[in-house]
């Protein structure tokens, strides 16, 4: 049984991934083939590893006293590549470390961002904790949900506090944060995915201030280095005013029922 | 309110990168602290009362000091995870202000005497890891990281390490363990990352608004960074506010100040017409606290003796339109998310909590139930290898003793919508059964 497929149209959707019995451990209750030994380490001979797959995960063992310590930027690489951390690719990992694929498979099971079924390759994480629930994350994933129908290019998935409750409700789009969204944003992000576009410049966690208003030292955007700055200046003062004024119609109007609004039982 | 130190030039652009970095006075800290011997430099932290600002509130100099002195490879790492729900401080010093925290790393390894060492930074922040990976190449190329740093006999190197999604990995020993490329699971304690850490060897851990201070503290010097908070909580603190707040965002405040100042004065407060319901003084594993106690000042001892923490920072506020059953099913699912499943309490015990929750919000529970959540919370806290079952327990055990009467209310109000007339206390015999 593998409860989940990770993205929209699991059973548990409206969730955060979780499986049946309760822990991370997919196919869990799978009987195990007993006429077979468990598979060693690859044969190098054997198993053809991209080249550009077998530099990264080098270099990155290489920057640490223990190798082993390299498993997970590893397996980031070949899920960037491949898609999804498929069994081709743990066992490409495995070959260039040394190590079991039943040892990377266990590290890969652990972590919310390795995925062990085949996922859609734009990856949008929609915030379902406590402080986006509280400004209407929930519904925000119910829209994000149906404007990527069933693309299968599409993984749209809740996900426990990303770390930008100030835009909330956000989501991170392939890494990019974006928010405070509203609704027919849910549309718009997948439009430009599509399209390969931006998305939401204007609405881009990178080109936000910092609330405090004693912060404002005048500077307008640009706040890398090399991040564009072309948003039109705006003091914080300026943002504040904008997003407590939008606050009131944007965020509460019902808030008792839109919060957590269908709530699942796990019977 | 005091001047800003850590957002002092925060919104400057382009700070994260080296040149405006060094313009606003950057890097002058670490070359002062290279001049003096490592002692002086322990000396000033101890003396600054810095106290971790990740959650636990541990004198940061104490914790320098515990690291054994001598010829041996030591560690430094710098936890970069932030999830804890409410928490989002660290995201905006990284993204904006990425070489102060490279400063603090080097002048704390200096005082600890730590050649390697570490960003363990939480895989959600791709962008922020990309600046923070450009900056640590900045200052490997301007010679502050390296061999023999400015001269000195001080030598470190810095590597980012990128999670992969786990909240546990921002328990130290879990995320040494995924450090070390394994899954994250917590470590039995003792012994402490500081005699037996990463690589079994001796480990400072630190959070990134914590050492991020410490070029700061060089410059104003220990004892005269003590002058600013209150006795046992010294310094500012960024504290992230968010939820049903107007303004929600990250502010620097001065230790000690009251709450309402900041619920209020900074954010904004929830929309007119709706008044704070409970609120988080330090995350979502803090115990709630209630309107009345918003006049308390906002340092570690006042949130402790009021039953709470400051933990993070993270004040999530709850306005009176939200009903508490919500709130805490909503954790409860979340800490039952991540336990790593490791100890019993915490992997059973999340998953029974969010279990009861659902009955009780279905209105399939009876006001006994209510006492069983509370059970269960006490036997999950103290019982596991780390803190993350006793992160749900409290704030949910608080949510249950606190708003007791909204529950028994719901669970009542639920039954007569189902038709389930009144709930009938079950017999003895029952009750045992149903604790099997």
């Amino acid at each position: 049984m593998s409860a989940l497929s990770g993205g929209h149209g699991s059973e548990l959707a409206g969730d955060v991934a979780r499986y049946g019995h309760g822990s991370r451990i997919p196919g869990w209750d799978d009987a195990v083939d007993l006429s077979k030994d468990p598979a060693g380490i690859p044969d190098p001979a054997l198993t053809p590893v991209p080249a550009e797959l077998r530099a990264r995960i080098e270099a990155s063992m290489a920057k640490y006293p223990d190798f082993r310590s390299a498993a997970i930027p590893a397996l980031h690489a070949a899920q960037e590549l491949h898609g999804w951390c498929s069994p081709e690719a743990i066992e490409q990992v495995a070959c260039v470390m040394r190590l079991t694929p039943a040892y990377l498979t266990a590290v890969a099971t652990f972590y919310d961002m390795f995925s062990t079924v085949p996922v859609g390759r734009n990856a949008v994480y929609v915030c379902t904790n406590i402080s986006c629930s509280l400004r209407g994350a929930d519904k925000l994933y119910a829209a994000m949900q149906e404007a990527a129908g069933d693309d299968p290019d599409l993984n749209v998935r809740a996900f426990e506090c990303l770390g930008a409750c100030d835009i909330a409700p956000m989501a991170s789009v392939n890494g990019a944060y974006v928010g405070p969204l509203d609704l027919p944003d849910a549309e718009t992000i997948v439009a430009q995915l599509r399209a390969g576009e931006e998305i939401l410049p204007e609405k881009q966690l990178l080109r936000r201030k910092v609330a405090d208003p004693r912060a404002a030292s005048g500077g307008d955007a640009g706040d890398t280095g090399s991040a564009p700055a072309d948003v039109p200046p705006a003091s914080a003062e300026a943002e504040h005013n904008a997003s407590a004024a939008k606050a009131p119609d944007a965020d509460h109007s019902d808030a008792a029922d839109r919060l957590f609004p269908d709530e699942d039982s796990d019977a | 309110m005091t001047e800003l130190l850590l957002f002092r030039d925060i919104d400057e652009p382009g700070l994260a990168t080296i040149d405006v970095y060094k313009r606003r006075g950057g890097y002058e800290s670490l070359e002062r602290a290279l001049r003096m011997p490592r002692e002086e430099v322990l000396q000033n932290l101890l003396d600054s009362g810095l106290r971790g600002r990740g959650g636990a509130g541990f004198a940061m100099g104490k914790k320098v000091s515990f690291l054994p002195k001598g010829a041996i490879d030591k560690y430094l790492v710098c936890n970069a995870d932030e999830s804890e729900p409410g928490t989002f401080k660290d995201r905006e010093l990284m993204q904006k202000s990425p070489h102060m925290l490279v400063e603090g790393m080097i002048i704390a390894a200096y005082a600890a005497d730590a050649n390697r060492s570490f960003i363990y930074i939480r895989g959600e922040y791709e962008q922020q890891a990309e600046i923070l990976d450009r900056a640590i190449a900045e200052a490997e190329a301007a010679g502050y990281l390296g061999e023999r740093i400015l001269g000195s006999d001080h030598s470190q190197s810095l590597v980012l390490h990128r999670g992969a999604g786990a909240y546990i990995c921002g328990e130290e020993t879990g995320l040494l363990d995924s450090l070390e490329g394994k899954r994250g699971n917590p470590r039995l304690k003792p012994p402490f990352p500081a005699n037996q850490g990463l690589y079994q060897g001796p480990t400072l851990i630190n959070n990134v608004e914590t050492l991020a201070t410490v070029p700061t503290i060089i410059a104003l010097g220990g004892a005269e960074y003590a002058k600013l908070g209150t006795d046992t909580s010294t310094g500012t603190k960024l504290v992230s506010v968010s939820g049903n707040v107007q303004r929600p965002g990250n502010y620097e405040i001065e230790l000690g100040i009251p709450s309402r100042e900041i619920v209020y004065g900074l954010a904004g407060g929830p929309e007119r017409g709706r008044d704070v319901k409970l609120w988080f003084p330090g995350g979502s594993s803090s115990p709630v606290l209630l309107r009345e106690d918003l006049d308390l000042p906002y340092d570690f001892d006042s949130m402790a003796k009021a039953g709470s923490m400051l933990g993070s920072g993270a004040i999530i506020v709850v306005d009176d339109s939200v009903r508490v059953v919500d709130v805490a099913l909503k954790l409860a699912k979340f800490y039952r998310h991540e336990s790593c499943g490791k100890c019993t309490p915490c992997r059973e015990g999340t998953n029974w909590t969010v279990k009861m929750l659902q009955r009780v919000e279905s209105g399939e529970a009876t006001p006994m139930d209510l006492d069983i959540i509370a059970s269960v919370q006490d036997q999950i806290i103290g019982n596991c290898l780390c803190v993350l079952g006793d992160a749900m327990a409290m704030p949910v055990a608080s949510m249950v003793a606190k708003f007791r009467d909204e529950f028994e209310a719901h669970i009542e109000e639920r039954r007569a919508q189902l038709g389930l007339g009144v709930p009938t206390e079950p017999t003895p015999l029952e009750v045992v059964g149903a604790m099997h």
